[in-house]
């Protein structure tokens, strides 16, 4: 397990407060500031695109001009200067590399101190019995390394740049792209549609279980560029993958909007695990800078005895709008939502799931669990809906706010909307606080204001910690220590 | 080994503790008697340094150096363990990983190696067994859902995993049934020892059937009134507290 120790080493050695605010001076080529159809066609013909994409993205953006900023959403920001950003921003390395080693050396090094090295995979193919996963690098809006590459390529399984899969599996991209979340579903994703540059492109043949962990980090690095990442996931029947997503961003004073857009798609007996584990920048204790992750994400079961499962741990950013959802479509499918989502200081989120129910007999359960400290501000907000035609399906809900301090909110909103009478729904909500007992008790035994809120947050988050990968998980349990470092005391 | 010098405590601005003297030498076991409002449970929170507990005057020194001045988890470090009167719930956080952590950041301010998992385990699993404490226990989260008994061996296996310089035990013997007394009690005699000093601190004499101690004092009032060998607790057993410094009885 040389990487899991590896990682809770490096972890370990991040300095105070947020660790990850350092920015690699790479050249990049960039597009002129603001948005517009010159833009959008600029990106596609960097892209090389076909014809059909770049008409989609006119579309797109045709539309985003129509519509209203979603305002429902329990968080309070200034309104976005759209024309105020950058729109493309890759690094210049000429051709495409060959290998890692012609990977520009400063990338490796940003991975690096992130905790993540992409060299580390190689390490990793060394050691007997180590978790094997591959990493689809997406630094700044092009996909700069591709590893484990011939292993899944044996098996059938596609991973690439979602820009490569464009040029090498058209038809799959055309037939699923668009399909889970429409460009017109709602502002963010109708923009995303518009001017997305890069993301991961996912495929498992029939029948095939994904022999690996397929990973993907990504790094806003570019001031003010606003990351647009599109992922599309597809199982085919009877396939199994598990996908991890981590993101950390660089220090910057000015906000930077991200607004990503993932689709999933299990057809019969697929199974999707996608697992988050997100810690953008925050802000300063004041609230000032800060990732806005604005991301639609949302899976379809469209085959019988298909399953996906969201699990998250949102930890970042100084605003989340962020609804995993499941469709669930096909007879006995299965949606999860399991959520931590931790909000310090003057941080926002507005977060739950959507889980729709269509098919007979499908199951979904929704875990969510929301810390708030400081002054921070934190909903949930979930849909469970049961269609005429669902009969027996189920659905169970339970949502868990903990308080750290009496500056910090913390807010449930469920809705239910229940349309045929076989239809179990279970809603379960508890709010509670970290008490002055459990604090003393904690060090009596020698542990720091510090440690024993860590501790504590993580036997609250258990439910949800436990559904992450292993390699995950180490990761994640650290981090739950330090967004909450300063929260007590 | 500690030693308390006209100690005043105010809670909610209210003195609670009147000048409290007392001396535990090493290897020695002292017990606190007193009925209830004396300052037994002040006491103990105010060695191991609760927020709420304001020392108004006097001085406490442990192990040679001032006690008051340090940080809970510091004094913890020094060696000081509270056995709780109500151990507290933490839901979620597996006891072992509870033991752990708490091994590990003790022993992290000692500048000593932390344990790993292995080590650790060896450590666990033989006082567990003394304890009668199964697997399946350690597994389940911090005293969340335990019996009385369960609870109470639970603070006794932490005292035993931490190996302490300085126990200190408030009313250890509350809400146990006679067995259960038995464990507990063989767990505190086992960890008895030259280097090690213990102040039990109990509302009644039984406790101290098994646990036989070296010294016994009655606290009355926030002051000990009276102090004397083991016989003392019987006396006090007999005449009541009202026969010892104070109007108020038991």
């Amino acid at each position: 397990m040389a990487a899991t120790a590896e990682t809770i080493q490096q972890v370990k050695e991040l300095g105070d407060r947020y660790k990850y605010g350092f920015s690699t001076d790479i050249e990049s080529d960039m597009a002129p500031k603001g948005l517009s159809e010159d833009i959008v066609r600029f990106i596609s013909a960097k892209k090389e695109e076909p014809e059909w994409l770049l008409e989609w993205r006119l579309k797109a953006y045709r539309h985003w001009l129509t519509m209203p900023e979603p305002e429902w959403a329990f968080v309070d920001f200034p309104q976005i200067d759209y024309q105020d950003a950058y729109y493309y921003a890759a690094p210049k390395t000429g051709d495409k590399p060959k290998s890692l080693d012609e990977v520009d050396p400063k990338l490796l090094e940003t991975y690096a101190k992130l905790g993540i090295p992409l060299r580390e995979q190689e390490v990793l193919a060394g050691v007997e019995g180590a978790p094997k996963v591959a990493v689809d690098a997406v630094f700044d809006s092009v996909s700069v390394g591709t590893t484990y590459k011939k292993q899944l390529e044996a098996k059938g399984i596609i991973f690439c740049a979602i820009s490569e899969a464009i040029q090498t599996h058209p038809e799959l991209v055309r037939k699923y792209l668009g399909s889970v979340v429409p460009a017109a579903d709602n502002k963010h994703s109708c923009l995303n549609s518009a001017v997305f540059t890069d993301g991961s492109f996912v495929y498992i043949p029939k029948g095939v279980r994904c022999p690996m962990e397929l990973s993907t980090y990504f790094r806003i690095n570019q001031e003010n560029t606003g990351q647009f990442e599109r992922t599309l996931i597809i199982a085919d029947e009877g396939s199994y993958v598990s996908y991890l997503e981590g993101c950390t961003a660089p220090m910057r004073d000015e906000n930077q909007l991200h607004a990503a857009v993932v689709e999933l798609i299990a057809l019969d007996d697929a199974e999707i695990k996608y697992s988050t584990v997100q810690n953008w920048y925050p802000g300063d204790e004041n609230g000032k800078g800060g990732i806005y992750n604005f991301v639609t994400k949302r899976g379809a079961c469209r085959g019988r005895n298909s399953k996906i499962s969201w699990t998250q741990v949102e930890t970042g950013s100084s605003i989340t709008w962020k609804y995993p959802s499941c469709i669930l479509q096909g007879d006995n499918s299965v949606g999860e939502f399991y959520s931590v989502a931790i909000t310090n200081n003057r941080q926002q989120a507005d977060t739950g799931t959507k889980m729709i129910h269509i098919g007979k007999n499908t199951k979904s359960t929704i875990i969510s669990k929301g810390i708030s400290a400081g002054h921070a501000n934190q909903t949930y907000r979930g849909l469970v809906r049961i269609q005429p035609g669902a009969e027996g399906a189920r659905n169970y809900t339970q949502c868990d706010s903990l308080l750290i301090g009496d500056k910090c909110g913390a807010h449930t909103v469920p809705y239910i909307e229940a349309k045929n009478s076989s239809a179990r729904v279970e809603h379960e909500a508890t709010t509670s606080k970290i008490s002055d007992e459990q604090l003393f008790y904690c060090r009596q035994r020698g542990l720091s204001d510090e440690e024993a809120v860590a501790l504590i947050v993580n036997g609250f988050c258990r439910e949800v910690m436990r559904e992450l990968p292993m390699e995950f998980a180490v990761e994640a349990t650290k981090l739950v220590g330090i967004s909450l470092e300063g929260s007590v005391g | 080994m500690l030693k308390i010098e006209n100690l005043h405590v105010e809670v909610d601005g209210k003195e609670i503790i009147r000048g409290l003297d007392l001396e535990v030498p090493k290897g020695e076991v002292h017990a606190i008697m007193g009925p209830n409002g004396a300052g037994k449970s002040t006491l103990s929170y105010t060695l191991a340094g609760r927020d709420g507990y304001t020392v108004t005057d006097g001085k406490v020194t442990f192990r040679g150096r001032d006690l008051l001045d340090r940080e809970p988890e510091e004094r913890a470090a020094d060696g000081l363990f509270l056995g709780f009167q109500y151990p507290v719930e933490i839901p979620g956080v597996a006891t072992l990983t509870f033991l752990k952590t708490a091994v590990n950041a003790v022993r992290r301010q000692r500048g000593e190696a932390e344990y790993d998992a292995m080590q650790f385990m060896k450590l666990v699993r033989g006082k567990a067994k003394d304890l009668n404490i199964s697997d399946e226990m350690l597994k389940r989260p911090v005293n969340v859902g335990f019996s009385g008994g369960e609870k109470k061996r639970n603070e006794i296996l932490q005292m035993a995993v931490l190996d302490p310089a300085f126990c200190l035990l408030d009313e250890t013997d509350s809400g146990l049934d006679i067995d259960a007394l038995k464990v507990v009690a063989d767990g505190v005699n086992a960890l008895r020892g030259p280097e090690r000093g213990m102040l039990i601190i109990t509302h009644y004499q039984r406790l101290l059937d098994h646990i036989v101690p070296d010294r016994v004092h009655i606290l009355a009032e926030g002051r000990i009134v009276e102090s004397g060998d083991k016989d003392l607790a019987l006396e006090l057993e007999k005449k009541g507290y009202a026969s010892f410094g104070t109007d108020r009885a038991a």
